[in-house]
């Protein structure tokens, strides 16, 4: 049995370019970038944290590098993608637990996911960085 | 008669628990997390380290950052197996994630407890 699972030829379509991905297979991809790219950053995030805490000298070094424009924009950035990983990971434990998995509500739950998530983005950048 | 091939019972079982076990205590730190910085509005460097001194949010971003270690270990070596074919690079990969995610952990403790 587990042969034939194994060996069994499926047919395949993996020429991207021709692909049109739906709302959930973008936010999907996004999900999988976004983890990807924070796990990347890690080193940077830890710096910032470090340099933050460790004395008022430091923290006023770190202060000046968040509030550089540039660094605001990176960190919004940053902050998208993070809000678009916790969201898209809400949705996927409601997944889990079988909720809205009719093609309807999981395209549904994919838009309000995109919704969440940049608003988030923006009242949190508004707040911190603005 | 036992014959699997590569895939046995439970295999991956424990990691994706895991990975969802994880993500619930980020995602629960990371609404305790904006609400604490909502509520102090942390300007000062003494404001912002008195989030941190405070025990139980020094506890509970340790415990964050273990599960970010962790639940990056799952997600990143997913990435490693779907991606990189050959067994050699992967492993390699794979022992360098570790490696840094390790080293990430010992960064962390050191930067909350002697701060």
């Amino acid at each position: 049995m587990a042969e034939m699972a194994i060996t069994k030829k499926r047919p395949k379509n993996l020429d991207l370019p021709t692909i049109r991905l739906p709302l959930p297979g973008i936010l999907s991809i996004i999900h999988r970038i976004s983890g990807a790219v924070i796990f990347l950053l890690l080193p940077f995030l830890l710096w910032l944290l470090q340099g933050s805490l460790a004395s008022a000298e430091t923290f006023a070094v770190v202060k000046g590098v968040v509030g550089h424009p540039l660094a605001k924009l990176v960190l919004l950035g940053l902050i998208w993608l993070y809000m678009h990983h916790f969201c898209a990971g809400i949705r996927y434990l409601m997944l889990d637990l079988h909720k809205g998995i009719d093609l309807e509500s999981a395209r549904l739950s994919s838009k309000v996911v995109f919704a969440v998530s940049i608003a988030l983005t923006l009242i949190i950048g508004a707040k911190v960085l603005w | 008669m036992v014959n699997r091939i590569l895939v046995g019972a439970h295999y991956g079982l424990k990691d994706w628990i895991i990975q969802r076990a994880t993500a619930i205590i980020m995602a629960v730190y990371t609404i305790i997390f904006l609400v604490v910085v909502g509520a102090v509005g942390p300007d000062s460097f003494d404001a912002w380290r008195g989030i941190f001194a405070n025990g139980f949010m020094r506890f509970a971003t340790f415990l964050f950052f273990v599960s970010v270690f962790y639940h990056a270990w799952i997600g990143v070596r997913d990435i490693w197996m779907d991606y990189v074919k050959s067994d050699g690079l992967r492993l390699l990969l794979m022992i360098a994630t570790v490696a840094v995610l390790v080293g990430y952990a010992g960064w962390a403790v050191q930067i909350l407890w002697r701060m």
